[in-house]
């Protein structure tokens, strides 16, 4: 029971960061390898903001900060790259991941900072008899909140069905008198937005943050994109919920007196490479009719 | 009747090659205008120019005598002018009332009338208005496109090829929407491959060769000329 509840936790963590993934990739075709460390920004943030004022503040604060952060990379390193090959933007998001983590290396010093206890998130609460955070409990709630009210913008207000026609046909879109920038800006701002609420949670779990910290729940939290079809946000949200619980399944076992626990991460990717085979584009991939 | 658009001069390179080469045509408020010619002609480039899709080398593109040109695409569609591009291009996964409210995306007020007379005029849109686009036939995604534009409140509608692929009863059905329209004040600058059609329709009419105007005249006076006839009428002497 406590590796399922982990798991469900640790899957509505994935599904927060794999929206943002997935959005900027429905519209852009854009891996932004950038998010896992706008990720771990949030989690330095929210280390020196509480050091200076209570969490009432901090924690706007880092949601702020956050957003600034992922706004500008899609302005400053994206955008004057809008009419290049693929490969060039690709290149040009490793390079802000990699400058993040240099730059969060320089401000720490290197070392690991401890991470605040939250008291609403950190404190125990007994359910189904298993005792645990409640974290645990508050993240699959907050998710599902979250992302219904992602889908309700995207189904039902003008900015939402522009980012539906932007992410189908650039240029009609503009001859329709839509500003192309702004809704990318706009899917930007959602996607660290969520991976600034993902990182709340997800670090409230972990005693502290080191500038590598967003690379391993970036890249599974990618990995559930892409396992759920990326570009699609009910895919990715089902598919970084079947890979928290995996992960957090795995570690209950054992093989003839040997845990598993080591294994759950080499688990993650198996399970990726299988997916792939069988459906390259994912369980919720839109199927690649090239046109003519 | 005073020029609701100008163009003067307008010369585009695509990285070298002059697609269009120093071109002047005017369009007449209130009229429909046609720009005949053949595959790779330039016709589209002109349409998109007018657009700020393309960015023309040098000219002017004066709407109301005020230059338009190196504005936004946004800017130019508040200012009036619409784009109904070539193949449809309705977005696939957005229904079929959803592509008409992004033609109005620039607009603030209510839709609830435009919708209304948009769907009067293609009443087989209001029946499938909750259909993902991608889903209607050929001729319904035209009647779409038409739709989606009028949705911006134009004053002037361009049409890029609107009779490519569809059948001919089809085609006889946009060509009446067409001069619908323009009945109802709206400017129309076509541009077509079936240059019969457009030329029955047209008040002006301008032929453009490989970037170059050619020839000009009203639409009945290029349907009656032997060189049009010939080559694109598909008529000998």
């Amino acid at each position: 029971m406590d590796y399922i509840l982990a798991g469900i936790s640790v899957g509505g963590q994935y599904a927060l960061i794999a929206i943002g993934y997935t959005m900027v990739y429905g519209i852009l075709r854009l891996i932004n390898f950038a998010h896992g460390d706008v990720f771990m920004v949030a989690g330095l943030i929210m280390i020196y903001a509480t050091t200076a004022m209570p969490l009432y503040l901090s924690i706007p604060l880092v949601l702020i900060i956050t957003v600034l952060v992922g706004f500008t990379i899609e302005r400053v390193a994206y955008k004057p790259l809008r009419t290049a090959p693929r490969m060039s933007v690709m290149i040009s998001a490793i390079g802000v991941s990699y400058m993040l983590q240099n730059v969060a290396l320089y401000i720490t010093g290197g070392l690991a900072k401890t991470y605040p206890a939250i008291p609403f998130l950190s404190d125990t609460v007994t359910i189904f008899g298993a005792t645990t955070k409640w974290v645990t409990v508050i993240t699959p709630v907050l998710t599902i909140i979250l992302i219904i009210a992602l889908v309700l913008l995207i189904r039902f207000t003008k900015i939402g069905i522009a980012m539906r026609a932007v992410s189908k046909d650039f240029e009609t879109s503009q001859l329709m008198g839509v500003k192309i920038n702004r809704v990318i800006s706009v899917t930007f701002i959602i996607g660290s937005l969520l991976a600034a609420v993902g990182s709340i949670l997800y670090f409230a779990n972990y005693p502290s943050v080191v500038p590598t910290s967003g690379a391993m729940p970036g890249l599974k939290s990618f990995v559930a994109a892409v396992f759920g079809g990326i570009g699609s946000i009910p895919g990715a949200v089902i598919g970084a919920f079947i890979i928290g619980i995996c992960e957090n399944l795995i570690r209950s076992l054992s093989i003839g007196g040997v845990s598993l626990t080591p294994f759950s991460d080499a688990f993650t990717f198996a399970l990726l490479i299988v997916i792939l085979c069988v459906r390259p584009s994912g369980l919720f991939g839109e199927k690649t009719i090239d046109k003519v | 009747m005073s020029n609701i658009l100008e163009i003067k001069n307008l010369s585009v390179n695509f990285g070298g090659i002059k697609a269009v080469n120093d071109i002047s045509m005017a369009v007449e408020e209130g009229k429909i205008v046609t720009l005949i010619g053949a595959n790779g002609a330039g016709k589209s480039t002109v349409l998109r120019s007018i657009s700020g899709i393309v960015k023309p080398q040098s000219g002017e593109i004066l709407l109301n005598g005020q230059n338009i040109l190196g504005l936004s695409p946004d800017a130019i569609v508040s200012r009036g002018v619409t784009l109904v591009p070539e193949g449809r291009r309705v977005f696939p996964n957005l229904t079929v009332q959803e592509n008409l409210k992004i033609g109005a995306y620039l607009r603030k007020d209510k839709l609830d009338a435009d919708l209304e007379y948009v769907y009067s005029l293609f009443p087989r849109l209001k029946e499938r208005h909750w259909q993902l686009a991608g889903t209607l036939s050929g001729g319904e995604q035209q009647m779409l496109a038409v739709g989606r534009a009028l949705m911006s409140k134009p004053k002037l509608v361009m049409m890029d090829e609107p009779s490519l692929g569809l059948a001919p009863l089809v085609v006889k059905s946009i060509f009446e929407i067409i001069e619908t329209i323009n009945g109802e004040g709206i400017t129309v600058l076509l541009i077509e491959q079936n240059a019969n059609m457009a030329l029955r329709i047209a008040d002006t009419a301008y032929v453009l060769e490989t970037g170059a105007i050619t020839m000009a005249g009203t639409g009945a006076e290029l349907l009656a000329n032997d060189t049009i006839k010939e080559a694109y009428l598909g008529k000998s002497k």
